[in-house]
């Protein structure tokens, strides 16, 4: 216990340590999109009826944030140690891979809500937004960032380089997290769009987390929850299979 | 006495290559044991496999009894090892990084005083709470050392623990070791630097091509394959035939003979002066780990 203890604890300093970088910079960006994509569909759109655009955009925002944040923080660590070389301190130890990956996946889900609480605290200031169910928000939160945690873990122990985990970014995370209705309501987009949404995981996360705020939704938040709860569990039986096995890690 | 280290019928393959061959060696506790080697002979694929860093294709390695495969815990829990790259983790300064590397250990506080030692035994102390990332590469290399013995282990591996480093280090280092080896530690080490191994280990294992060559205490190796060379410089520059087998070179008008012993050293002279020859120039050289080395690698 000590032994996952201090890997869980080493994680969560060695983002706090660079969070000017890990923690500021995420929730600049966020605020960013929301300063220009309110500005220009403020009184435009409308979503849900009663709820400004840009209210709605926020926790769509929020939860970007904690996504993003929570792969950002085991692909990185494991990236690095692996391209340093340290990665050979964490192997030599008589950590379980079980160990190991709780350690990772608790510290990527504590950056992510330490990043979607920031982004959350600062659009307060700007505008003020309900919170109708706070522990459906919660539960959204957790679970979401915790799978994208273990999928940080397995980009991180199947990239070799730093430009293969750029290409796990760009062309798996962001577009799935972009096309999952941060932005739009996807009863906005054409039947065969609505339906290709409904096929990424995101989209649920993202759709749960918002119904915490409104009580209103796309789609039923049981069954969202369902869905990013068996996305999470099958990424962790996937993690931890790799973790067993060693893969790229042990010879 | 349990042993620190036993390596039983081990074989290594990456794909059609075959690292290690079947390597056995039993290393008891206490001991100061040299694996030698020319490069890719295997040395470092075998530390790899005690280590849990890879693993093996058949056979069987153990750390003070522990299977390294099936009871890895305790296995590591006894093994320090110091890499051959200088690697380290750019987040942290050198006392919370030790800290942290005896906590994955399952050490705390009651480990602190410990971890102070190290950083004083291996002249670290003013750089405790530097960043690993401004230490120069003297200091990086000792931080590394302090690394493996964070969790004080009783066997300790290090890998090419000298190189490039400058000579005032490694006495600091060796020094060091030594204590640590005194306090009851085993240690192994694979160096380039055969004139450490001599000096410092009792005992030697030599590979090559994946196989122990030569597994012997370091005097006796020593004896056994080059025992001493005769250097002599003859007028005329002529060996009778009788002397011709123990010839080993001739250069700039000198010859080298291999003795086993001191004592054929008056048949030596006996037969040259017999043969006319007079010797203008002698010396006798005691062979040392290099002269085995280059013979086992040679054969």
């Amino acid at each position: 216990m000590i032994g996952m203890w201090t890997l869980f604890k080493k994680e969560i300093l060695r983002f706090w340590k660079v969070s000017f970088q890990t923690v500021a910079a995420p929730v600049i960006t966020a605020l960013l999109y929301l300063l220009i994509f309110s500005h220009v569909l403020e009184g435009r759109v409308q979503v849900y009826p009663g709820v400004s655009y840009t209210a709605f955009l926020i926790p769509g925002l929020v939860m970007m944030s904690v996504l993003q944040n929570a792969f950002a923080n085991s692909s990185s660590s494991l990236i690095q140690a692996k391209v340093m070389g340290n990665i050979v301190f964490l192997l030599l130890t008589p950590l379980s891979y079980r160990e190991f990956f709780v350690a990772f996946l608790a510290a990527s889900v504590i950056r992510g809500l330490v990043v979607g609480m920031g982004v959350y605290l600062v659009a307060l200031l700007f505008i003020p937004l309900p919170l109708a169910h706070p522990l459906v928000a919660l539960a959204f939160a957790i679970s979401g960032s915790a799978m994208l945690g273990a999928l940080g873990i397995i980009a991180g122990i199947w990239a070799d380089k730093f430009d293969q985990m750029a290409a796990f970014q760009n062309f798996i995370i962001m577009p799935l997290s972009f096309l999952s209705g941060v932005f739009y309501s996807i009863h906005s987009l054409p039947p065969f769009w609505q339906k290709v949404s409904h096929l990424n995981p995101f989209f649920y996360m993202i759709d749960g987390f918002r119904y915490g705020f409104f009580g209103q939704g796309d789609i039923d938040p049981g069954i969202s929850l369902t869905v990013v709860a068996m996305s999470f569990f099958a990424l962790s039986w996937l993690t931890l299979r790799l973790l067993k096995s060693g893969y790229k890690l042990r010879g | 006495m349990i042993p620190a280290i036993k390596i039983d019928q081990v074989h290594k393959s990456f794909g059609a290559f075959e690292a290690l061959k079947g390597i056995g060696l039993t290393i008891e506790q206490g001991e100061f044991f040299a694996l030698l080697g020319p490069n890719g002979a295997g040395k470092s694929t075998l530390i790899n496999l005690l280590a849990g860093l890879l693993r093996p294709t058949s056979g069987k390695l153990s750390v003070m009894g522990h299977d390294v495969v099936s009871d890895y815990q305790r296995a590591r829990n006894a093994l320090g090892v110091v890499p051959q790259e200088l690697v380290f983790d750019p987040f942290f300064n050198v006392r919370e990084m030790l800290r942290f590397q005896a906590g994955y250990f399952g050490h705390g506080r009651e480990n602190y005083a410990w971890i102070d030692e190290v950083i004083d035994g291996l002249g670290l102390t003013g750089q405790a709470t530097t960043n690993m990332r401004r230490l120069s590469g003297g200091m990086k290399r000792r931080a590394l050392i302090a690394q493996a013995l964070a969790h004080k282990p009783p066997v300790i591996v290090l890998d090419e623990p000298t190189a490039g480093v400058d000579v005032e280090l490694r006495q600091v280092l060796w020094e060091f070791i030594k204590k640590l080896n005194r306090a009851g530690h085993t240690i192994i080490l694979t160096t380039h630097y055969l004139e450490e191994a001599e000096a410092l280990c009792s005992r030697v294992a030599m590979l090559k091509q994946g196989q122990v060559v030569a597994l012997d205490d370091t005097r006796t190796l020593l004896q056994r394959y080059a025992g001493k060379s005769l250097r002599i410089k003859l007028d005329p520059l002529r060996i009778p035939a009788g002397l011709q087998p123990l010839l080993r070179s001739e250069d700039g008008g000198y010859c080298t003979l291999a003795l086993h012993e001191v004592g054929q050293l008056e048949g030596v002279l006996a037969q040259l002066r017999e043969a006319g020859v007079k010797v203008e120039d002698l010396q006798l050289i005691e062979a040392d780990l290099e002269d085995v080395f280059m013979e086992i690698v040679r054969q």
